[in-house]
């Protein structure tokens, strides 16, 4: 297959950006797109130019790490995937793609495709956690969590980070990365504890950082490559909103 | 000048060493603690939970990592789960049998007293995930549930889904967070460690680079701890993720402290097959898909043939005509058996030319059975993710058709020589998790990597790097502009210099795929001394390739990702002729290493204890020349090693 | 604790779900009002007369302005914000995500085209009725009577192009609800995956009768005084 690409190239920060188009042939369909751009990237090497910078790690979509827009959508096209699980046979032969960097004001472009995501490390550092100290905690089966409670966390707890709710979202907010961390501790009796300190204080934090606010449309949802529910955007709220009327 | 390899295992009953341990080793008072710093590299399970524990505890703290995030480090990817000797399902699990079990699994090759250790330690690890908030599965009582691994014959598995060590990180992550939160604290994520700087024989600190400015900094500590993960990456291709490298590790050893048995590499036997050349890494399918997916290939080459050419479909296969191997040798064990034995029975099935995709380097895994017995729903419930993520890469839906499997590199039980408290060669320098070679012997079972990283993590390293520290009570902060500094930070500008200066015709990936290639043919799954005494030559000869025709582009004080993966396959070209070294080495089968001359008649690895109960601790001489081995007794008082016997 | 209603992006969003669910109901009970119009005139009337310039009228009509400017205002703050969130670079190329409905990423146009609306509405009826009263007079520009809501009501919608305006208006509205409506239960935290289906099914019928019932007396209107004979005087 033969694809032409249309790449956004910015030299750092400060530079201005813009795109650039690179053709890539004989490209096998079962070739991943970072593997497709591996290839791109390993060609631009051989004819002396920069090759495009872009995040990537586990390639096996959990770490969170690949965060590409590709035409018009977060991770590409494909539901409940990460730029790194989408594969060439996806495409069709002698497309033009075009790929863009996360936009979000709260996640600046450092590098071509590379944007900086340490906002969202800093809403978790606000109250993503439960305060427990190491060894000083029950035994593991001494309060007993409905299995529908756990799943549910579980589900939440599926978020990998990765940015695409805050990039897809067009008011660029991160209501559904702050909420799939509330919720899934909310959904637990350990983390019951602090439950309303947790939600004010990411809440403030995501508010502070920058971020848009959640009209519901439901963008994020859909273009969540763990397919994580709005409802846990239903729940931030209620822990939100019951917190400040209990101050 | 050998190294001095003192294991400091405590004396005493193996149950009673660790606690007698602990009461011996000293503590820092809390206003101390306040006065001494520590630098973490790695912000995997070992990385995260130490810091944060250390955070806890008092003691300043600095935390490196090379993604843009602590949460990215590759321990999130483990899918399976966590081994604990809870005996929650009254199996008659216990500390003593998951020692044994690992002990067994490790194929006799790993330190009596840490192992039992960590199995003690394992239950305290399921306590504190749980306290975090890890949302473990759970049975409709509300109690926590289990599964079966691999070499073990009770169910004490612990899991999330398919994603166990993602939502163990992310427990480890939010304790970090905590901690950063609190100010004990403080994260440098997008760094890179580039060398380890020691001063009068200790670790004083670490020379690190900005991945995002190119900026070379120095950071200086009381103590430092590797907790980088294995150096899987040496083949190229591996479930390790891309950025996975053991650099930080081999700056260690080429300071001067021990690296052991680096040919110990574990095999893991259910990966998605290679498709083509444009591969960029492998995909592993969970080791619980062994719970209930039985392998096999077929019986006749005639219907190998017709599988190939598309003639037949796997599903068409009769149930007489099919070969479950590994169920025909190893009753007693099954499709459960150790990874090790799993892959290489699966690469003599290939061998012997059974293998059913067009490379003929595949076999099945098929859930027909099991969804016959449980419905398909219950098999969806254990495994939807992975079968989804399968069909997304292959375009097969393992509900219809078997999965196809081959094995791929996975994890690396060796690493740099630790003592009991993990401290390596060089005093005040300590690893943990994949980074050390300590607990798993010559193989690893599964989910036992988890098990070790946090209780690496959180119960050995805090406690036991306090007897150091209660040292450095009276030492100053480490001043960052000695000369120990200014030499490991200009080496480290020269090298990059250097690398820059080549100018040569080949990329990065090019050099690295020849190393992969060479490494996965000579010291891959059977290794022999002519295939690693070729692989030595051809990896030296790589090596000058590498330093005079690497092409890099771009500049040093900016975003450059080629420069990053330069320095790491520098350090890879080193640290692949080492593990062949020592694969030469070790003229025996153990575990993870198997060497064709040493095989039972029934093909079985054949460990050779009179001559090679050690751990083969090598030391750096430089570039260019041989490095020195030492041996490390392994000194087996509770449990005596015999051939591993998973058939009955 | 008042404090999070101007400064937290949750707490502005709470403004706005109260406020339009205030007005959802205002305008259901506007729209049943409406309806009595269908049957009986006199009815009507007698509503208008009741409601007319009466303290509690005007307390009602003083607290809907402000529950309308607040709505408004909210919203401009929102967008404000939303658009800076989004970055000074946009993308070059985007889509409709899936399952998205195209209100609910246009909830601000909307809004003015409902607020113009409400503009005529007012300059239509409220400016020759309750305005009229309050100045004191006894028959607005049109020589009728204030609370003679029914023939005010005849007059308007005898004019096809006020139909066509007032018919807009009641379809952006209807486009404002089928996402406002559901959204309101979100923005409290009434809402989970088993109750999506069923709150945007709420949302789709709240929203179709508010346009069914202000749009037939509308049309109704419309079509009687096309025929004379309807209006009873032949």
């Amino acid at each position: 297959m033969n694809f032409n690409l249309k790449i956004w190239r910015q030299k750092d920060a400060k530079s201005k950006g813009a795109f650039e188009t690179y053709r890539v042939e004989n490209i096998s369909a079962d070739t991943s797109f970072l593997e497709m751009l591996d290839i791109l990237n390993n060609n631009l090497i051989h004819e002396g130019k920069e090759p495009v910078a872009f995040d990537h790690d586990c390639r096996e979509g959990i770490c969170g790490m690949c965060s590409l827009h590709i035409d018009g959508r977060a991770h590409g096209p494909g539901d409940g995937a990460t730029t790194c699980q989408i594969y060439m046979r996806k495409f069709k032969d002698g497309a033009t793609i075009t790929i863009e960097p996360w936009r979000s004001a709260a996640f600046p472009v450092i590098k071509d495709l590379v944007v900086n995501r340490s906002a969202y490390d800093e809403i978790l550092q606000a109250g993503g956690f439960i305060s427990v100290r190491t060894n000083s905690v029950p035994d593991a089966n001494a309060i007993p969590i409905p299995k529908a409670d756990a799943d549910e966390s579980m589900d939440a707890a599926a978020c990998i980070g990765c940015g695409a709710c805050a990039a897809t979202c067009k008011n660029g907010s991160a209501m559904l990365f702050v909420a799939a961390r509330v919720s899934s501790l909310a959904k637990l009796p350990q983390g019951r504890v602090e439950g309303a300190r947790r939600a004010k204080a990411m809440v403030a934090k995501m508010d502070e950082l920058g971020f848009g606010n959640c009209t519901n449309t439901g963008a994020c949802q859909a273009e969540c490559p763990k397919s994580i529910s709005i409802a846990h955007i239903a729940r931030l709220n209620r822990e939100f909103l019951s917190a400040k009327f209990e101050d | 000048m050998a190294l001095k390899l003192d294991a400091k295992i405590p004396a005493g009953e193996l149950a009673q060493k660790w606690s007698n341990h602990k009461a011996a080793i000293k503590v820092v008072s809390p206003a101390n603690k306040r006065k001494l710093d520590v630098i973490i590299v790695g912000t995997g399970l070992g990385g995260a939970s130490a810091a944060a524990s250390l955070g806890e505890l008092g003691y300043n703290v600095k935390i490196f990592c090379i993604q843009d995030s602590p949460r990215r480090a590759h321990s999130i990817a483990a899918q399976g789960g966590i081994n604990a000797a809870k005996n929650y399902q009254n199996d008659n699990d216990s500390v003593y049998r998951l020692f044994y079990d690992t002990i067994k699994g490790g194929d006799y090759r790993a330190r009596e007293a840490n192992v039992y250790r960590l199995a003690e330690v394992s239950n305290l690890i399921i306590d504190q995930c749980v306290a975090q908030g890890v949302p473990f599965a759970r049975e409709y009582g509300g109690l926590l549930a289990n599964r079966s691994f691999g070499g073990a014959q009770v169910s004490r598995t612990f899991y999330a889904r398919g994603q166990t060590g993602q939502q163990l990180l992310l427990g480890a992550y939010a304790a970090l967070n905590k901690e950063i939160a609190a100010g004990s604290v403080k994260s440098y994520p997008r760094h890179e460690m580039l060398d380890i700087v020691i001063e009068d024989g200790e670790a004083k600190g670490i020379i690190a680079r900005n991945l995002v400015t190119g900026e070379i900094e120095r950071h200086g500590a009381h103590a430092v701890v590797i907790a980088t993960g294995g150096y899987g990456n040496v083949f190229f291709l591996s479930t390790n993720a891309m950025a996975s490298n053991g650099s930080a590790a081999f700056q260690c050893y080429r300071k001067g402290a021990g690296f052991a048995n680096p040919c110990f590499t574990q095999i893991h036997p259910t990966c998605i097959p290679v498709h083509g050349d444009q591969q960029s890494k492998l995909t592993l399918m969970s080791e619980s898909l062994r719970n209930d997916g039985r392998i096999w290939v077929p019986k006749k080459l005639e219907d190998v043939k017709a599988i190939r050419s598309g003639a037949k479909k796997p599903s068409d296969i009769a149930e007489e005509d099919r070969d479950y191997y590994l169920e025909r040798r190893y009753p007693a064990f099954g499709n459960l058996v150790p990874r090790d034995v799993a892959s290489r029975a699966a690469k003599e099935r290939c061998d012997a030319g059974y293998g059913v995709n067009e490379t003929g380097l595949a076999v099945f895994l098929d859930f027909k059975t099991a969804i016959e017995r449980l419905g398909k729903e219950i098999i969806k419930q254990r495994y939807g993710n992975l079968f989804d993520m399968y069909e997304e890469i292959t375009d097969v839906s393992p509900y219809e058709e078997p999965m196809q499997i081959f094995p791929a590199v996975h994890y690396t039980m060796g690493g740099i020589w630790v003592d009991y408290n993990l401290m390596t060669t060089i005093p005040g320098l300590y690893a943990i998790g994949e980074a050390n070679f300590s607990d798993h012997g010559a193989n690893r079972l599964g989910a036992s990597a988890l098990m070790q990283g946090l209780a690496d993590g959180y119960f050995v390293l805090p406690y036991t790097i306090g007897d150091y520290l209660s040292h450095k009570i009276q030492a100053p902060k480490v001043k960052t502009d000695t000369p120990a500094f200014d030499e490991a930070e200009k080496a480290v500008k020269e090298k990059i210099a250097k690398l820059f200066s080549i100018k040569g015709k080949q990329s990065v990936d090019d050099i690295h795929k020849k190393l992969g290639h060479i490494m996965w043919e000579n010291v891959g799954m059977a290794r022999t001394k002519e295939s690693l005494e070729k692989a030595i030559v051809e990896i030296q000869a790589l090596r000058t390739e590498f330093w005079q025709d690497v092409k890099l582009t771009g500049e040093e004080n900016e975003f450059n990702v080629e420069l990053e993966k330069a320095l790491r396959l520098a350090d890879f070209l080193e640290l692949g002729e080492l593990m062949a070294r020592d694969a030469l080495n070790r003229e025996e089968s153990c575990g993870g290493h198997f060497r064709s001359e040493h095989q039972t008649e029934e093909g079985e690895a054949k460990r050779d204890d009179e001559n090679f109960v050690y751990a083969a601790v090598w030391e750096y001489k430089g570039m260019d020349q041989a490095p020195e081995l030492n041996k490390e007794p392994l000194n087996f008082e509770f449990v005596h090693p015999a051939q591993r016997n998973y058939k009955d | 604790m008042s404090s999070f209603l101007c400064n937290s992006s949750v707490g502005k969003k709470l403004v706005m779900s109260i406020s339009g669910c205030a007005l959802v109901l205002f305008i259901l009970f506007h729209m049943a009002m409406n309806m009595t119009a269908l049957f009986s005139p006199e009815a009507y009337n007698a509503i208008c007369g009741f409601l007319g310039a009466n303290w509690y009228a005007l307390v009602g009509t003083a607290g809907l302005a402000a529950l309308v400017v607040l709505h408004f205002a909210y919203a401009l703050i929102l967008t404000v914000n939303n658009y800076r969130a989004r970055g000074s670079q946009r993308y070059a190329v985007t889509v409709q995500e899936k399952g998205v409905s195209w209100a609910s990423k246009n909830m601000l146009v909307l809004g003015f085209i409902v607020l113009g609306g409400l503009g005529l509405h007012l300059f239509n009826f409220w400016a020759k009725m309750q305005l009229v009263e309050l100045t004191g007079a006894h028959t607005n520009s049109l020589g009728l009577a204030p609370t003679d809501g029914a023939a005010l009501i005849a007059y308007t919608f005898s004019q096809w192009y006020y139909v066509a305006l007032y018919l807009v208006w009641f379809a952006a509205l209807w486009f404002h609800l089928t996402h406002g409506v559901w959204s309101m239960f979100q923005t409290v935290g009434w809402a989970n995956d088993t109750w999506y289906p069923r709150l945007k099914c709420i949302s789709n019928l709240v929203a179709t009768i508010i346009f069914l019932g202000f749009a037939a007396v509308a049309v109704f209107y419309f079509i009687r005084s096309l025929c004379p004979c309807c209006a009873g005087s032949c």
